[in-house]
């Protein structure tokens, strides 16, 4: 347990080297887009609008905070394994040293994770002072954390399979901006037809967005969402190790 | 003597292509073994498979006496691999790079710690330690990337073309690095497409050719086998025709008695291209 442990800190030490190293430049690029969100929908669009006890501002916050959490650990995940497995070459090095395609992925993942909660953090932070009423309590950590584990594990799936850049760019028009807009981020999905909800609950962030939501505005808890949320981090997981299998043939 | 790399019947296919087919190869002990042959000949699916990069198709090999595919771990503990590219993280500096393979190697705080201090004076890239990789040479790349393969104390190294894309100097000052490597006790598996590269370093070389190991031993006993003195001929202004003499005496006298179309002869000592393209038809470096 102590070596898989230590396994999985030295995959993320290198990746935490280059964080250290840029780590200004990472907060800026990570925090710009969600508050770019949070101005025009929390602010310009949204104003005036409400819904019964709390502002459309109230409602947007932890929706923002879960896409944040999504682009954050995707991007911190994927996007470094992808340019180290095709431009820098240097994965294999993993893949040549002893320690297991376990220890891989989860240290993989964890550079995501990391990234992912420090952009949420940043954002979370300016949002309790614009926002005072949303409760940050130990569910909203829970399924904030949980919710980064999601999407660092899918972001190395996509890095792992890519076969070029264009392939990253692809996935990321084709499913990661099309879930920014509609996973209930800025919109509840309760207005819409059942046929589109069905399509909408396929999607990840929907079930991250819904769940921080609920926790935030001490709302009813969505536990099937929750479970949603851990089956879909199993699966991306399951794709990571079998990615990993495959590329070590 | 004993045998660090041994392989049986090897072979890899990917389709209906065959990379390797049917490899019987012995490395021994302490030896720089060259593993010789031309772009695409199968050099590189060779040293994949040995360091379990990429499982064979069909035979075995062992590694210090590991299974390559049912004992991989077991392998990657012996072994260090440097790449053809440069599998360094480049956004990080000398230092860094050798910490974050010592690391994947398991090595402790203070073992890391010596061990890289020692492994960058031994290369003279001390006071380059703390440079970003992307800030050096070409020639200190392909040093960082050595030592960084070392950090384990490797029993054997395998060297995929070394030397690819360098120029002349640097590429013998890494030989001479390449040389103290194996004076030091570390057995080298070196693939080259260079011809003086592999006569310059190997102690025995393996030639393959699409795939097959075409022939094998030391390089003199090699050149002996075909004639140590190469006569080069043109004839009637274009074909190039090549004999092979056991000493110079014998090609002086071969050349006395030459047909008026023959224009140019040149007599030098034979190489292991002229064992190439006997074997083949081809030279080396033809794609």
């Amino acid at each position: 347990m102590v070596n898989v442990l230590g396994d999985i800190y030295s995959v993320l030490w290198v990746d935490l080297r280059f964080l250290r190293r840029h780590w200004l430049r990472t907060l800026a690029t990570s925090i710009v887009s969600p508050i770019l969100y949070l101005v025009a929908f929390g602010f310009g669009l949204g104003r005036g609008i409400s819904f019964g006890d709390y502002s459309y501002l109230d409602f947007v916050i932890p929706g923002i905070i879960a896409l944040t959490a999504m682009n954050g650990s995707y991007g911190g995940a994927g996007l470094k394994l992808h340019v180290d497995r095709l431009f820098y070459r240097c994965f294999e090095e993993y893949l040549l040293s002893p320690i297991s395609l376990f220890s891989l992925a989860v240290g993989k993942a964890l550079i995501g994770v990391v990234r992912g909660l420090i952009a949420s953090v940043a954002l979370l932070v300016v949002s309790v002072v614009i926002s005072p009423s949303l409760v940050v309590g130990p569910l909203f950590v829970l399924v904030l954390v949980i919710s980064c584990f999601v999407f660092s594990f899918l972001g190395v799936l996509v890095g792992l399979v890519a076969k070029s850049h264009q392939d990253m760019g692809t996935f990321s028009t084709l499913v990661i901006l099309p879930m920014t807009f509609l996973s209930g981020t800025f919109f509840s999905l309760s207005q819409l037809p059942d046929a589109v909800k069905a399509v909408l609950y396929v999607l990840p962030l929907t079930h991250s967005s819904e769940t921080l939501r609920a926790a935030a505005l001490e709302q009813p808890f969505p536990w099937l969402s929750f479970l949603a949320l851990l089956v879909f981090g199993v699966v991306f997981f399951a794709g990571c190790m079998i990615a990993l299998k495959r590329t070590s043939v | 003597m004993e045998e660090v790399i041994e392989t049986e019947k090897l072979a890899k296919r990917y389709g209906d292509i065959s990379a390797i087919e049917g490899l019987d190869l012995r490395v021994h002990a302490g030896e720089v073994f060259g593993f010789l042959g031309p772009n695409g000949a199968g050099k590189t699916t060779t040293i994949r498979v040995l360091t379990t990069l990429t499982k064979p198709t069909s035979g075995n090999a062992w590694v210090n006496g590991f299974d390559v595919v049912n004992e991989p771990d077991k392998v990657k503990k012996v072994i260090g691999v440097v790449q053809q590219h440069l599998s360094l993280d480049r956004d990080l500096t000398v230092r860094e790079n050798m910490e974050f393979r010592a690391r994947l190697h398991q090595l402790g705080a203070s073992e890391r710690k010596k061990r890289i201090d020692e492994l960058l004076d031994y290369v003279g890239l001390t006071e380059h330690a703390n440079r970003i990789v992307n800030e050096l040479s070409g020639g200190m790349k392909k040093r960082v990337s050595i030592v960084s393969s070392l950090m384990h104390q490797p029993k054997v190294l395998f060297l995929d073309e070394p030397t690819v894309g360098l120029d002349a100097q640097t590429r013998r000052r890494l030989w001479e690095l390449i040389r103290r490597l194996n004076l030091d006790g570390t057995t080298i598996f070196l693939t080259t497409h260079y011809i003086e590269e592999a006569e310059a370093l190997c102690q025995r070389v393996g030639i393959i050719h699409m795939g097959r190991l075409i022939a094998r031993g030391k390089p003199l006993e090699l050149r002996q086998k075909l004639g140590l003195v190469t006569v080069e001929l043109l004839v009637n202004n274009k074909e190039t025709r090549y004999q092979y003499f056991a000493d110079r005496a014998a090609a002086t006298s071969y050349v006395q008695n030459l047909p008026p179309d023959v224009k140019t002869i040149i007599i030098r000592e034979s190489n292991l291209e002229d064992v190439f393209v006997e074997e083949t038809g081809r030279k080396v470096g033809d794609d």
